[in-house]
């Protein structure tokens, strides 16, 4: 069978599925809207947690940036999995016994003020949605790939799917799902990467793989640092970024993984205080998976990919190159004349992307009228990493396909969570708890499901025109997250004596100073200046780093506040004790 | 103050020493073993490995759910110590 049959027939099945639990599940109550009743198992929350956090980026980018960054992408491996070590020990606990909805409740009733709560309703937003804009445009790229439709049809058919399980379901439709779109997207990204891994070093456990030696007798690193610097490229397992830039990124990442209020609601789902620590456990556990198989996939693809093609001649070349130059992600230009690609460091364009003209060169290549004259003459885009893999390796056609199905599973499951967190800000954090206290359940509910129409709506629009500078934002989402909700949060618990000045200040000048961070350095304002070039940042530090030092600013600026003002009032430090102790939890949204 | 904040207060003195122990752990093998002394460690081989790169690839990652489950395991004792388990 064809890969497009195959696709087709994995694709209708595990939509089946999804729909099915979506129905199955549907949402009564705002509790079952908004944190699944509470009743929730750790190990299905656990993995909910995990099909949740991981997204189209994970599934997709994430082992293609490692290929192409060496040691450097461990700033992902790292800041990704070590987040959820300070979400299990120093939030997850505590804000399950606080036992609200949202990462807006507990500031607002932690600080005592309703400025404190729209001050986190704004930031969930921002994060939220800086986070969410780059997610549609991931659901729409992978249907158009797979579907073989436009990108923005598959960017419509990605919204109307998400509208339906989290429109009927909210919370308990959505972690359901997820449970099941875990299991598709962990399959889909093992089943590849153990049948590469037994065919190169003869070990099917990717982990070990990695470090195994080759038919030849060489260690399968070893050989690719040699190929490396043969290239021209800098040694793989060595990098390129400075030590502290590594350190500022890591932290950034792992605060922000900490931060996020899609990851930290989940929290707020099982029945008990235990349950929150384990179900953190067991989300890193699932998680874990496939963030310890990336790299290894990422050193087997890198080196397949450098053996397949440099200095081999064009017209020998494999049928998956071809294809891959037929979408545009692959480009080779002859600059010598003779025939065979040449594959070394260095950009081999000018710009960034290459423009393919209509004509066809004397090998039968897609002629660009961009290359430049360095003497690397071959284009790659990273995502094709994962998605090539299985062709590049030879595996059959199922594989391929099932890799469609794991990438659809992982950008639908991570878009719903984040769209559920922002209709819950607004139905909830900003209806019910500021503008009409009144509302019924029946209402609140009511608005909750409108508000989910509406963000699919300006999510989709995101994803169909994309404003240049999302791709760049969506990594800074968890600066933003690190710089506002992580230090009002651990302090709200660690501090009995800080305050609502203090936490409303240190947030504010955080995700302030991030943003003119970002802006300036990063995304540049469109029509009034440009971003600032990497050799004005302070203290070196890159703007995906910044998190790291905006989030010590805001602790610096809570702490001097909220020493030089009056200290929180009784029923708030007998609050703080309270959530302190593990007993008499309740269920969520008790109140 | 009252036996029952006496009781919670060590509860919670115990609590904050099992998090000063973990996450310590928790920096020497990210931030200490595969950032700042990556140089050194990369010295040292386990198997086809740098162990400075294998722990920032890999080693880590372990760690952070050992890490994860001995915090549990830790936490479910403490709780039943201090009778506040349900």
């Amino acid at each position: 069978m064809s890969v497009q049959l195959w696709t087709w027939i994995l694709v209708g099945i595990t939509f089946t599925l999804y729909f099915g639990i979506a129905i199955w599940a549907r949402a009564g109550s705002t509790k079952e809207f908004y944190v699944a009743g509470g009743g929730v198992s750790p190990l299905a929350n656990g993995m909910a947690t995990a099909a949740d956090w991981m997204s189209a980026a994970s599934f997709i980018s994430m082992a293609g940036i490692i290929s192409f960054a060496g040691y450097d992408g461990s700033v992902y491996l790292m800041g990704w999995t070590g987040g959820y070590v300070l979400l299990a020990l120093l939030l997850a606990p505590y804000l399950r016994k606080f036992g609200k909805f949202t990462v807006p409740d507990f500031i607002g009733d932690r600080y005592y003020s309703n400025t404190a709560r729209t001050v986190a309703v704004i930031c969930a937003l921002i994060v939220s949605f800086t986070y969410v804009a780059g997610q549609m445009r991931g659901v729409g790229i992978v249907f158009s790939q797979f579907l073989q439709v436009d990108i923005n049809i598959g960017v419509i058919i990605g919204m109307a799917v998400v509208l339906v399980f989290a429109f009927l379901g909210g919370m308990k439709g959505i972690t359901y799902t997820q449970v099941a779109q875990y299991c598709v997207l962990i399959f889909a990204f093992m089943v590849p990467a153990i049948f590469i891994s037994f065919q190169m070093t003869g070990n099917p456990i990717p982990q070990i793989g990695m470090g195994a030696k080759l038919e030849g007798g060489a260690f399968l690193l070893d050989k690719l640092d040699a190929l490396h610097t043969q290239l021209g490229f800098n040694e793989y397992t060595s990098g390129t970024k400075s030590t502290w830039d590594v350190f500022a990124i890591t932290l950034a990442l792992m605060a922000g993984t900490a931060g996020l209020p899609h990851v930290i609601v989940r929290f707020f789902t099982v029945p008990k205080v235990k349950d929150a620590r384990k179900s953190a456990g067991l989300a890193l556990l699932f998680i874990a998976i496939l963030y310890t198989t990336a790299p290894a996939i990422a050193v087997f693809a890198r080196t397949n990919l450098i053996e397949t093609v440099d200095n081999k001649a064009y017209k020998e070349i494999p049928q998956w190159f071809k294809n891959w130059e037929d979408t545009g992600l692959i480009a080779w230009a002859d600059k010598n004349s003779d025939g065979k690609i040449q594959y070394v460091a260095g950009s081999a364009l000018e710009g960034k992307k290459p423009a393919f003209t209509d004509a066809r060169g004397a090998n039968g290549e897609r002629l660009i009228s961009n290359a430049n004259n360095s003497s690397n003459e071959l284009y790659v885009d990273r995502d094709i990493m994962v998605l090539a893999n299985p062709e590049i390796a030879n595996l059959p056609n199922w594989v391929i396909a099932l890799v469609a199905a794991g990438g659809l599973a992982a950008a639908l499951s991570t878009a719903a969570g984040l769209l559920l967190v922002i209709s819950t800000s607004i139905s909830h954090d900003l209806i019910k708890k500021q503008i009409k206290p009144d509302i019924s359940e029946k209402g609140e509910l009511m608005a909750a499901r409108i508000a989910i129409l509406f963000a699919i709506i300006i999510a989709g629009i995101f994803g169909i025109y994309p404003p240049g500078f999302v791709a760049a934002v969506v990594a800074l989402a968890f600066g933003l997250a690190a710089a506002s909700f992580f230090p009002a949060i651990i302090l709200g618990i660690f501090d009995k004596r800080m305050n609502s000045k203090g936490a409303i200040a240190g947030m504010i000048v955080g995700i302030t100073l991030m943003l003119f961070y970002m802006i300036r350095y990063k995304t540049g304002l469109i029509g009034v200046m440009d971003a600032r070039p990497a050799s004005e940042w302070w203290f070196g530090t890159s703007p995906e780093g910044f998190g790291t030092i905006a989030m010590i600013v805001n602790i610096i600026v809570s702490v001097v506040v909220s020493r030089m003002t009056s200290p929180p009032p009784e029923s708030v430090q007998e609050m703080v004790e309270s959530i302190r102790i593990p007993s008499g939890a309740g269920e969520a949204g008790s109140h | 103050m009252s036996e029952k904040q006496k009781n919670a207060t060590a509860y919670w003195k115990e609590n904050l020493k099992y998090l000063i122990i973990l996450l310590s752990i928790w920096f020497l093998v990210s931030y200490g073993a595969g950032i700042l002394f990556r140089e050194a460690l990369n010295e040292i081989r386990l198997g086809g490995f740098k162990l400075g790169f294998w722990f920032a690839q890999q080693g880590s990652i372990y760690v952070f759910v050992i890490l994860i489950f001995v915090y549990v395991r830790l936490m479910n004792k403490l709780d039943k110590k201090y009778g506040y388990d349900e």
